[in-house]
Formats: structure tokens, C-alpha cells, sequence
């Protein structure tokens, strides 16, 4: 590849899904918009495959938009964490996009479906966005490309329950963004500038003011909002509930994970460990939320019929996890909440594709309609049995590293309690996973059951794909755990 | 007394607005007041952020002689972006209310909520 090319990679990698968005609607034709759009996701992949061996060799990338300087311009900054980031959303909605087809036909009207890609495309571009940049306004703006794309997408579902579903994500995600917002003003009100690393400079000589306090807590419960921490996750079971299903696998698997990945950047890289952790105490606040959180919600978990709803308060649980593991503020708790954030991608991501498999022959995704679906959708259930072993933590799985990683993060502080709760929570996950697992290949078929026949080859490798890499990544972890690891450190010096 | 008061008054009504829009939201069940709540609520962000780039005597940032001390004219236009994100989301609230109307035959929140668990 050449140099000039290599240079400007950060930018294409934003860039090339935000100029392809509007092509869609150009394209129009049914047949030509989908590989259009799924070329382009690889491609963004292959863009962001391209950052994470630069960084891993060279180290963190700046890239000065419309060749402006840093502290002025738009900063592109691409570390070992954002790049890590910018691989897994950028891979998951290629491979979500490669599985579409089949059930899009079956889900969304063949008209719609420009519009589909379109509003796919400015979804991944403003997650993408979020990890890549090193300005804090251009995280706002990013944020709301990537909800407002999102709102849109979830109400392209089929019942009508997406529709209340879609407008209360909408105003509980804009409350969030606009606190957000508000945080971001109150910080550039203290110091003048929005760029990160800048700011991570300046902000010590005014830490002590009321204003940076309001900031933070401003912040903190906008960025909550976004990822649906416990007690704020009211939005997220029905918005994932009633989503196409090809929406569902992509937005569980991404849209939580880019906004922990937001709570990282702003509470270490921007306010430092010291001012987050030790002077306020975050971690106190955020451990009992996570805790609860994970108990809660995976309780909840249990009692659903509705097994989209059921992943869906699964995934409340599961970002307490991450949340957890960052309450810890430790290089292994760390690397346990970001290893998450990227088992968990793989884990949901499968396990929302396996039960688009189940929607496209079912026309259904009611746990009793699932009765004896093991016989007629055998590659299908298996895949889904494999996502909820990663999801309890079997050894082997990707599931395992993480919850490996956060139980050592525990013992190290010797709170034996969280050590003790988190195998209890398992236990919890273990109970949901096995309702599906036996309704499905041990009871006696239900009509629609009997009918079904084994998802098409085109939706099942992705799925497999997907659900296969949790497995690799559970034993071989240079990838995911090394690299988190990686940028755990990296996070933890702060900004340079 | 008076500094507090009336020197920060700018910072009284977007406090002021933004309590109140977001009281609305938070309050009433009618989706459409749900919306304007929401709008208020954005809109006293976007006048915090002017309040911000304020600075007093100063003028608008265009040099020219006999004129030393400028208005910082950054916030302004981030809160353009702002606006135009404000009004995305409006508009795709508004179409999604319509849906809703279309597809339940009220925009009461209670109303939706209970034809859900009704069937």
C-alpha cells in the first residue's frame, strides 16, 4: 500500500461509509444496493484491520483533519483502544450486512431496502466516528449521527410495537446526548479548548472548580443513559425486542460498546484516573450499579417468553460487566471490561443473528413457538446453544476469558464478595441460557415447529462465523485479551 | 446579590428552560408535548453554549479597526451543529409520532402501552 494512502486512512475509515450512505438512495435498485453496501462495510473493515497493525507497530496515530493543528483543528487519534474498537463494529456490521439479504426479504418491504442500507451505513459511520476522534464536540456530533440513524432502523420493524419502542430510545438517547452536550460546554466554558489530549492538560489547574464537577456528573449520567447502565436501561429491551432482526444483531452488538468505549475515553483519557477514580470515587458509584445491574437484569432475563427480550435484558446484565470491570480502575480490570466489550460483541451479535434464523422460519421468536425447534433448525440451535455457553462463561468460550479476567480483578482488591457474585451471576445467565436450550431440542414440537425447515446456508455462516470466532477467541486470545490488555496500559498512562 | 441575580441572568433562563423542558418530557404522556419538552430542554443548551462565547464589550469577530476586544465566535457555531442535530431529531420524532397515530389511533403514552397489554 502506498504511503500517501496509509496516511489517510484514519479519515477514509470515517469517510467512506458517510459518502456511501447517499450513494444508497442514488443506487436505488434492490439488487444492486445490498452487495453495494456490504462491499463498502468490508472494505471499512479492511481500513480499520489496516489502523490496528499500524498502531500495534508504530503506536498511537494523529491525523490533523483538513490539515488544521491539533489543538484547533479536528484531531483524528487512533490508539491501541480506538483501533481495537474501530475493528470489531466495523467486522460485525460487515458480517451482519454479508447475512442480510434473506431476511431483510422476509422482514422489510423490497422498497425499503435502499433506504435500509442507507441508514445502515450512517449508523456504522458514526460509531466508527466516536472511536476515531480525538475532539470532544465531534463525539456529540457522531453520537446523534449514529442514534438518530439507529431510531430510525428500529422502527423499521415489523410490529407495531417497534414504533412506541423507537420514540422512547429517541427521547431517553437525546436526554443523554444532551447532557452530554451540556457537559462538553461546561468543560470548554473551563478551559478553552475541545480537543482531548489538550484538555486532559489543562483540566488539573481547574479540577477543583464546581463547574468541572457538574461537567463530570453531567457526562456521567449522559453516558449512562447511552449505555444503558442499570438503572437507565428502560429504553433498550424494547428497542431490541421489535427491531428487524438484522438491526437487533447489529445494534446489541455494537451501539452499548461504542458508548462504554465514550465512558472510557472521557474518564481516563480526558479527566484522569486520579480525578475520576481516587478525588471522586466513580468506581464506588459505578460497582453497585453494575452489580445490581448484572442481578437484576439477569433475573428479569429469566421470566421473558420473548427470547429477543430476554437476550435484550441479558445485555443490561452483561454491560454491568463491562462497567464492573472498569469500576475496578486496574490494569486487569480493565483489560476485563474491554475484553468484554468485544467477547460480548461476538457472543450477542451470534446469538441476535441465530434468532434472525428463527424469525425468517418461524415467523416468531416466542419461546413456546421454539418448542422442539432443535430437530427442524438443528445448525441454527446449535449456534445459539454455543452463544449462550459463551454468554454463561463455559470454559473454552470467549465468555470465560472475560469473566477470568474480572474475577482476578476482584481477587487483587480482596473483595472476595464481587469474586463470589460474579460466579452467582453465571449461575443466573445459566438458567436463561438452559429455558431455551431445553425448550428447544427436548420438548415435543410446536406446530409452527414442525413446519420450519433449517435456515439457508447464507444467513447460517455468518452466523457460525461469528459464533465460531468466540470459540477461537476463548482459547487463542492474542488478539483480544493481548490487545486489550494493550490498550488497558495505554488508557491507564492517560493521554501522552 | 445583584451580581448572582442579574449580572448570570442569561444562565437563570437556560436553567429555567431547561428544568422545565425536562420536566415536560418527563411528565406528560401526550407524545407530541413530549417532543416540545424535548425542544426546550435543547434549546436552553444551545443558550448556554452563546452565553459561553459571550465576552463582555466584545464584538463580533471580525477584524477591524478600532475594535481590540472580540466575542469568541467557536460556540455559536458549534451550537449550529447542534441546531441542525436538534432539528433531525425533531423531524424524526414528529414521523414517528405519525406512525404511532397510524398504527394505534392515539398518541397517549398510558393508552399505548395499555393496547399493547391488552392483547
Amino acid at each position: 500500500m502506498s504511503q500517501a494512502l496509509q496516511a489517510q486512512l484514519p479519515v477514509l475509515q470515517v469517510v467512506i461509509p458517510l459518502l456511501a450512505a447517499p450513494l444508497c438512495i442514488i443506487l436505488r435498485r434492490r439488487s444492486l444496493v445490498l452487495p453495494f453496501a456490504t462491499g463498502v462495510c468490508w472494505l471499512t473493515f479492511l481500513v480499520s484491520v489496516f489502523l490496528l497493525g499500524d498502531v500495534l507497530e508504530a503506536g498511537v496515530i494523529s491525523y490533523e483533519l483538513g490539515g488544521w493543528a491539533a489543538p484547533w483543528g479536528i484531531e483524528y487519534r487512533v490508539d491501541a483502544l480506538a483501533a481495537f474498537v474501530l475493528v470489531f463494529v466495523s467486522g460485525i456490521a460487515a458480517l451482519v450486512l454479508t447475512y442480510a439479504p434473506r431476511s431483510l426479504n422476509d422482514e422489510i418491504p423490497a422498497s425499503r431496502h435502499y433506504l435500509f442500507c442507507t441508514l445502515y451505513l450512517l449508523c456504522v459511520t458514526g460509531l466508527l466516528g466516536i472511536a476515531i476522534t480525538g475532539d470532544l464536540f465531534n463525539v456529540f456530533v457522531f453520537l446523534e449521527v449514529s442514534a438518530l440513524s439507529s431510531y430510525a432502523l428500529i422502527a423499521l420493524g415489523g410490529r407495531r410495537q417497534a414504533l412506541p419502542a423507537a420514540f422512547q430510545y429517541l427521547v431517553m438517547g437525546t436526554i443523554g446526548a444532551t447532557f452530554i452536550l451540556i457537559g462538553i460546554g461546561l468543560m470548554y466554558q473551563m478551559t478553552g479548548t475541545l480537543n482531548m489530549a489538550d484538555m486532559a492538560e489543562r483540566l488539573p489547574a481547574v479540577e477543583g472548580v464546581r463547574t468541572a464537577l457538574v461537567a463530570f456528573g453531567f457526562l456521567t449520567v449522559g453516558i449512562a443513559l447511552k449505555m444503558a447502565l442499570f438503572p437507565l436501561h428502560v429504553w433498550l429491551p424494547n428497542a431490541y425486542a421489535y427491531a428487524p432482526s438484522v438491526v437487533s444483531a447489529f445494534i446489541a452488538a455494537t451501539a452499548t460498546k461504542v458508548s462504554v468505549y465514550i465512558l472510557l475515553r472521557f474518564m481516563f483519557s480526558v479527566f484522569g484516573l486520579e480525578f475520576s477514580f481516587e478525588q471522586l470515587g466513580l468506581g464506588r458509584a459505578l460497582m453497585p450499579l453494575a452489580l445490581a445491574g448484572i442481578f437484576v437484569a439477569s433475573t428479569v432475563a429469566i421470566f421473558q417468553r420473548n427470547v429477543k427480550r430476554m437476550l435484550a435484558y441479558s445485555s443490561v446484565a452483561q454491560i454491568g460487566y463491562m462497567v464492573l470491570g472498569i469500576s475496578f480502575a486496574t490494569a486487569t480490570g480493565l483489560t476485563g471490561g474491554i475484553v468484554h466489550l468485544f467477547n460480548h460483541a461476538l457472543i450477542k451479535g451470534g446469538l441476535f443473528m441465530a434468532m434472525g434464523c428463527v424469525m425468517l422460519r418461524l415467523h416468531s421468536v416466542d419461546l413456546d413457538e421454539m418448542a422442539g425447534l432443535g430437530r427442524a433448525m438443528p445448525w441454527t440451535m446449535a449456534a445459539w446453544a454455543l452463544g449462550g455457553l459463551g454468554l454463561i462463561g463455559v470454559p473454552a468460550t470467549a465468555g470465560f476469558i472475560s469473566k477470568w479476567y474480572l474475577i482476578q480483578a476482584a481477587l487483587e482488591q480482596n473483595s472476595l464478595i464481587v469474586a463470589v457474585l460474579l460466579l452467582l451471576s453465571s449461575l443466573l445467565a445459566l438458567v436463561y441460557v438452559w429455558r431455551v436450550v431445553e425448550t428447544a431440542f427436548f420438548h415435543e414440537p410446536s406446530a409452527r415447529a414442525r413446519e420450519a425447515r433449517e435456515a439457508p446456508l447464507a444467513m447460517l455462516v455468518p452466523t457460525w462465523v461469528l459464533l465460531g470466532a468466540t470459540v477461537f477467541f476463548g482459547i487463542y486470545t492474542r488478539y483480544s485479551a493481548g490487545v486489550a490488555e494493550q490498550a488497558a496500559e495505554a488508557v491507564l498512562r492517560g493521554l501522552p | 446579590m445583584n451580581e448572582t441575580v442579574l449580572g448570570l441572568y442569561n444562565y437563570w433562563v437556560v436553567i429555567f428552560l431547561m428544568m422545565m423542558g425536562f420536566y415536560i418530557v418527563i411528565s406528560r404522556g401526550n407524545l407530541i408535548k413530549k417532543v416540545i419538552g424535548l425542544n426546550i430542554f435543547q434549546s436552553s443548551v444551545f443558550l448556554f453554549y452563546i452565553t459561553v462565547g459571550k465576552v463582555s464589550g466584545g464584538t463580533a469577530p471580525i477584524t477591524a479597526e478600532g475594535f481590540e476586544v472580540y466575542s469568541n465566535p467557536l460556540p455559536s457555531v458549534l451550537i449550529l451543529t447542534a441546531i441542525v442535530v436538534g432539528v433531525a431529531t425533531t423531524s424524526v420524532a414528529l414521523s414517528l409520532v405519525v406512525r404511532i397515530r397510524e398504527a394505534y389511533e392515539t398518541i397517549e403514552e398510558d393508552e399505548i402501552y395499555a393496547q399493547d397489554e391488552a392483547r
